[in-house]
């Protein structure tokens, strides 16, 4: 069950998309978001769409491994969905008791649904074609003009790398801690909702403090390194923005303009 | 002993909140490029001491010297960390990335080295401990001795004259065991560094130039590891166990054989017992 967390999780490769430099990615991204969020048509979607199905067939990351990505969100999926099928305005289309369904209710509902879709597997196609080191090296990057207002960007970078580097290990510890209670007969997925709550806390006890005792040692293990937070640090792989950089981001940019004008024309 | 790398003077600590020091007036100096085990069971003091050797635990009296630079000096703590290299129990707990070689990047990347340098330090550092092979796995998936391989290799990466390994084995399986061991063996051999390995395994003092055995803080026993291990009785009044070879032919000797108490090696217990016999 906890092995199927895909979240952070990286495929290695050397595509275009694999390349480019993480700072451009995560602009990318962002870039991705905003147009997913101007876009009103059908028209606009389906350009979205084939972005994304470009974007994979380029980093040779299979459909089926982006749609997996969904798999955790589909209860939020059909959630959004049904909910949003019921509030449209206008003539309703099927009525019953106090629900009615609109033409503009179903649109609205397949256009939160595609939305959410897009925007899972776009960002998970950035964490199966970006190392987790190169994402936060890019992000500690974007970032840094905010240390300016001293907003701790190092720091929170660096965190952000070693919960990346730590999700794998307490993965395990809890599969070994869940064991271990099942060894003296703890159930944690029979019974009642209720009961089932009541039996992790005797799991998240012991995860937590072992996760603190790690913590500890790592921060010694990462003194002893001569860590003294980024002052004065150096990187064995810098960022470098290439040429197809620019053209990833021109293209970004084009993107933006496509849906803006679809959106401006109503479509 | 001219020019020692390491030198504790009167060196006790006691542990904030702690009543009992866990050191107490330990003085000592470590021979640079030599191999010193300190022994002694749990709660004897020597991860406590081995803490003070960098500055992690700065001594509440006495000081540590580390080639003259005091450990509670600290504007020197950088200098004094890249010289001696510390390594721990658990392998996990000590790696901060999620690829090999951006693990062992990650000491000089602090240090401010330029990158060109770190690559090379990185595969030099890899290439020492043999794990160069696997420069892009993910240590997750690496096997216990193959982890502390990777965390060795990390502290490499500094160029330190001095590696100070904390029960590095007391986590692994046999093979891995072996590994690590080999690793500090020929780290030792081919670099000429200095290194001291923290343990309660007797055979892993077999090979050392000296042993030093903790007890309560103190040092109680401090000599070769010949010398060291033939006090069968003290040994055991401090509530360790002599090499098998030594418990041995301290019963034969018992029994009114004439044996060497000093053959430590496999080969050489088997030779004097051969030789027993070939003299009737």
């Amino acid at each position: 069950m906890l092995k199927d967390i895909t979240l952070g999780q990286y495929f290695p490769g050397n595509t275009v998309i694999h390349r480019l430099d993480p700072r451009t990615k995560l602009l990318g991204l962002i870039c991705y978001i905003v147009a997913l969020f101007l876009a009103k048509s059908y028209y606009s979607y389906a350009l979205m769409a084939l972005v994304l199905v470009t974007l994979s067939v380029l980093s040779r990351i299979r459909p089926k491994t982006l749609l997996s990505g969904l798999k955790p969100l589909i209860f939020i999926v059909i959630f959004t969905g049904v909910i949003n099928l019921f509030y449209g305005s206008g003539e309703p289309l099927v009525q019953f008791w106090i629900f009615k369904i609109t033409a503009n209710g179903i649109r609205t509902a397949v256009f939160m649904v595609l939305r959410i879709m897009l925007l899972v597997c776009g960002t998970f196609l950035l964490t199966y074609t970006t190392s987790p080191l190169q994402l936060t090296d890019g992000l500690e990057k974007l970032l840094a003009p905010l240390k300016v207002i001293r907003f701790p960007v190092h720091e929170l970078a660096m965190m952000m790398s070693i919960a990346l580097r730590f999700i794998p290990t307490l993965i395990e510890e809890t599969d070994k801690i869940m064991s271990a209670q099942r060894a003296r007969g703890a159930s944690f997925d029979t019974g009642k909702l209720t009961e089932r709550a009541k039996a992790l806390v005797p799991l998240l006890v012991p995860l937590f403090v072992s996760a603190f005792r790690r913590a500890d040692e790592l921060a010694t293990a990462m003194e002893c390194r001569c860590y003294h937070a980024g002052i004065g640090r150096t990187r064995m792989k810098e960022l470098h923005f290439a040429a197809r950089d620019v053209v990833a981001l021109a293209l970004c940019a084009v993107l933006i303009a496509a849906v803006s004008v679809l959106r401006h024309y109503g479509l | 002993m001219t020019d020692p790398i390491l030198k504790i003077e009167h060196v006790s600590y006691t542990y904030p909140e702690a009543e009992e020091p866990a050191l107490r007036d330990v003085t000592l100096e470590i021979a640079r490029g030599s191999f010193v085990a300190v022994l002694g069971h749990n709660g004897s003091g020597k991860s406590t001491l081995a803490k003070t050797f960098n500055g992690i635990l700065i001594p509440t009296e006495g000081r540590v010297l580390v080639e003259g630079m005091d450990t509670a000096d600290e504007d020197r703590l950088l200098d004094i960390r890249r010289t001696v290299g510390m390594v721990f129990q658990n392998p996990d707990n000590q790696i901060v990335a999620s690829v090999v070689e951006d693990d062992v990047a990650f000491a000089p990347e602090n240090l401010g080295v330029a990158p060109k340098e770190i690559r090379q330090r990185v595969d030099d550092a890899l290439r020492a401990v043999g794990m160069y092979d696997f420069r892009l796995h993910a240590p997750h998936l690496l096997s216990g001795g193959q982890k502390q391989r990777v965390a060795i290799a990390g502290v490499l990466a500094m160029r330190p004259a001095c590696i100070v390994l904390d029960e590095p084995t007391a986590m692994l399986d046999p093979i891995g065991r072996r590994e690590v061991l080999a690793t500090v063996e020929e780290l030792r051999r081919e670099r000429g560094m200095t290194v001291v390995l923290i343990t309660h395994h007797m055979s892993e003092c077999v090979d050392a130039d000296r042993v030093i055995v903790m007890n309560g803080g103190r040092v109680a026993l401090d000599g070769s590891p010949k010398a060291v291990f033939s006090q069968v009785e003290t040994m055991r009044a401090e509530g360790l166990a002599v090499p098998e070879t030594t418990e041995l032919i301290y019963g034969l000797r018992q029994g009114g054989f004439d044996l060497p108490l000093d053959a430590l090696s496999v080969d050489e217990c088997a030779d004097a017992i051969a030789a027993i016999f070939k003299k009737d």
